[in-house]
């Protein structure tokens, strides 16, 4: 095998880094992928209690960049998904622990075993996004449709094509279908003419993505999750299959809600 | 921006959003404040007019964008001096 190195970045905090890398991580698995997230956050490690491993955790990566222990000791399997795996972050130590070079030698460690290598930026334009960029691949950017969120990934894409590694792939999170319906919220399309990059993914508000990270448990697990689909599409769409972008319906009306009431059941999958 | 917004015939707050980003990326992308563009003109002005008489009035300097790629474009109105030059 020689693994895929994906990259998760934003610039901005807060828009979805981790929860994509968790549920990416978790649906190429269930592709039957050899997966192993890494959490590049050291000092703000969360990658480990998203995907519910945090009680497992022995040695983490600056552990195995420092030498106290094997790659191998470091990785935490998780049991529910054969073929997924985490290197955490360490949580009590900065940023200036690891280099881009020691993300390099790790990940070539890590290459023969896997098929995928998914990295968890931190935000930022600093040392920690420059740890994640330097092993990877490919890059996947990951935004919300708000001026903030657009403006960061937007320099992120700038700081990545002057890295000979751009121009990357958008993944556009958090989108409230009924906010764009009524014109109060910027569009997959808008998004998509003013970052001028391709879409691999667009993933809806959705409020399984909490209820799944207060358990620890990816969305992509859940059959009913509309953002869990949308994550499950994006893996297909990493593995060159086509999946169309499903279009997403308001379904949080009354009407709609009345709807459900009366006839039960059938959400259309939102995405 | 509200129902009643709309219907006093606003833009919605989308197309502010995206008209607002897409003048903010155009200054962070080419890495130019509005202000250095402003004394980017004035030194176009000034180079110009030594050579020909242009409507200083006139003058234009603005971004333009192709996908991520920006360019700065100057138009420079001229103020007839070729055919003055021709009747002499």
């Amino acid at each position: 095998m020689a693994a895929r190195i994906l990259v998760v970045t934003s610039g901005k905090g807060g828009v979805g880094k981790t929860t994509a890398v968790a549920n990416l991580s978790a649906a190429l698995a269930q592709l039957g992928k050899q997966v192993v997230a890494v959490d590049a956050d050291i000092g703000l490690r969360n990658l480990d209690v998203v995907m519910g491993l945090e009680n497992r955790i022995v040695y983490d990566l600056v552990d195995v960049v420092e030498g106290r222990c094997k790659l191998r000791q470091a990785l935490i399997r998780d049991k529910r998904l054969s073929g997924l795996f985490l290197l955490p972050a360490a949580q009590t130590r900065d940023k200036t622990a690891v280099s881009p070079t020691d993300m390099v030698r790790l990940t070539d460690q890590l290459r023969s075993h896997f098929d995928f290598i998914l990295i968890d930026s931190p935000a930022g334009i600093e040392r920690g996004f420059r740890n994640a960029l330097a092993p990877a691949d490919e890059v996947l950017i990951i935004t919300n449709p708000e001026v903030a969120a657009v403006r960061d990934a937007d320099r992120i894409i700038g700081l990545i094509e002057a890295e000979g590694k751009g121009p990357g792939r958008l993944i556009i999170n958090r989108i409230k279908p009924e906010m764009v319906q009524r014109g109060d919220m910027l569009t997959t399309a808008d998004v998509v003419e003013i970052l001028a990059i391709p879409l691999i993914g667009i993933v809806p508000e959705d409020e399984t993505i909490l209820v799944s990270t207060n358990r620890g448990v990816p969305a992509v697990l859940n059959g009913r999750s509309p953002a869990g689909q949308a994550f499950r599409n994006i893996a297909r769409r990493l593995l060159g299959e086509e999946v169309p972008f499903l279009s997403l319906t308001p379904s949080g009306g009354f009407l709609q809600r009345l709807k459900r009431l009366a006839f039960g059941g059938g959400t259309e999958g939102g995405v | 921006m509200g129902f009643f917004d709309r219907f006093r015939g606003g833009p919605s707050s989308r197309d502010v959003a995206k008209q607002r980003l897409q003048l903010v990326l155009v200054h962070d992308r080419a890495n130019i404040s509005p202000g250095v563009l402003e004394q980017i003109k004035d030194e176009i002005i000034a180079v110009i007019s030594r050579h020909v008489e242009i409507d200083r009035e006139g003058v234009e300097v603005h971004f333009t964008q192709d996908g991520r790629e920006s360019r700065l474009v100057a138009d420079i109105p001229l103020l007839g001096g070729s055919r003055k030059h021709q009747a002499r």
